[in-house]
């Protein structure tokens, strides 16, 4: 198993959390996550791994902080 | 030329020309108040409207300025401050573009928009803004929605792009044509209490890596709204993105992106 730290931007937060950090099977992807938590992906665009730019199916390392943001698109 | 230079260095005060003087070289020597702009810099003097751009933006920086053309892409509530900031600041040559006129609902927050400017288009709201705070600033007004096909027309000879448009297909036709054309882009966007700024290199495709598998028009914005406030912060953000870009100076958002949250007044940064 190993640890992943998640955090949720903007509205993504709603009824959710700000950050959270759970156990997963080694081999899981950000898709993975998504699922356990019950955020859709049509709500994220921008998913960031440690600060990095990241995928749906980036597979996670024990210790990673992913972080998802709404897509934002208004002037 | 000989005279117009004698005639300013008789009455620059210091290295500073004092708009007035600039204006009646202008009418003297039957020139533009723009033409009369270029030669006082040409000179190494700065025109008094520009004296606490310093030493920010030195002379030599200022000429390149007055020197530069950006295309700004859509002039409503990040575009309104765009293009004020950027004339103000003594941006030569602004394209302005964007197909809409103003509605009652720009109000709460794009600066062109007035009562007197309700149902007028925002590129002719830009120009008669621009008039009034810079004379010395050629505005292009284009009015026209951008799409992939008229992309490249409309940017023309750019030296940087903006991106203030209002939807995600339109800011990756912006994006792509900058590709095409190698032109830096200043991507911004904004929805509630939220925003994003990053800056797409010339051998940069940063915007459709982080929003090419979006599949809907519109973000956030379309539940949330937009507020008066966070334009003006993202918007700002853009602006200075573009005179480091025209003037190679500091540090850009190129490969970074900056994601705001003005509820929880936190900032963050990542790679991109």
């Amino acid at each position: 198993m190993i640890r992943i730290a998640i955090k949720l931007f903007a509205t993504l937060r709603k009824d959710r959390f700000d950050v959270a950090e759970g156990k997963f099977p080694n081999g899981v992807t950000v898709s993975d996550v998504l699922l356990r938590y019950s955020v859709p992906e049509k709500e994220v665009t921008l998913i960031f791994i440690n600060g990095r730019h990241g995928d749906f199916d980036t597979v996670l390392s024990d210790g990673d902080t992913l972080s998802l943001f709404p897509p934002v698109g208004g002037g | 030329m000989e005279a117009i230079s004698d005639f300013l260095k008789e009455r620059s005060r210091g290295d500073l020309v004092p708009w007035e003087v600039q204006k009646a070289t202008a009418a003297r020597f039957n020139a533009t108040v723009r033409q009369i702009e270029e030669a006082i810099l040409s000179l190494d003097l700065l025109p008094a409207r520009y004296a606490r751009n310093r030493t920010t933006i030195d002379i030599a920086r200022q000429k390149i300025l007055f020197n530069s053309t950006v295309a700004v892409v859509g002039c409503g509530g990040l575009g309104g401050y765009i293009i004020e900031e950027l004339a103000r600041l003594g941006v030569g040559t602004l394209r302005v573009i964007d197909s809409d006129v103003f509605e009652e609902h720009n109000l709460n927050r794009q600066p062109l928009c007035t009562f007197s400017s309700l149902g007028t288009a925002k590129v002719d709201a830009a120009r008669d803004r621009v008039r009034a705070i810079n004379p010395a600033c050629e505005v292009v007004t284009l009015e026209a929605r951008l799409d992939a096909n008229n992309a490249p027309a409309l940017l023309g000879e750019a030296s940087a792009a903006v991106d203030a448009l209002d939807n995600i297909p339109s800011r990756l036709n912006l994006a792509d044509a900058c590709i095409g054309r190698k032109i830096p882009l200043v991507h911004g966007a904004v929805g509630g209490w939220y925003g994003t700024v990053l800056t797409q290199g010339r051998a940069e495709n940063t915007v459709r890596r982080l929003y090419g598998d979006v599949t809907r028009a519109k973000g956030i914005e379309e539940s949330l709204g937009t507020p008066s406030f966070t334009p003006p912060v993202i918007a700002s953000m853009e602006a200075a993105e573009v005179c480091k870009l025209l003037t190679a100076d500091g540090s850009t958002l190129e490969s970074r992106m900056i994601f705001i949250d003005l509820f929880e007044m936190s900032i963050v940064t990542f790679r991109v």
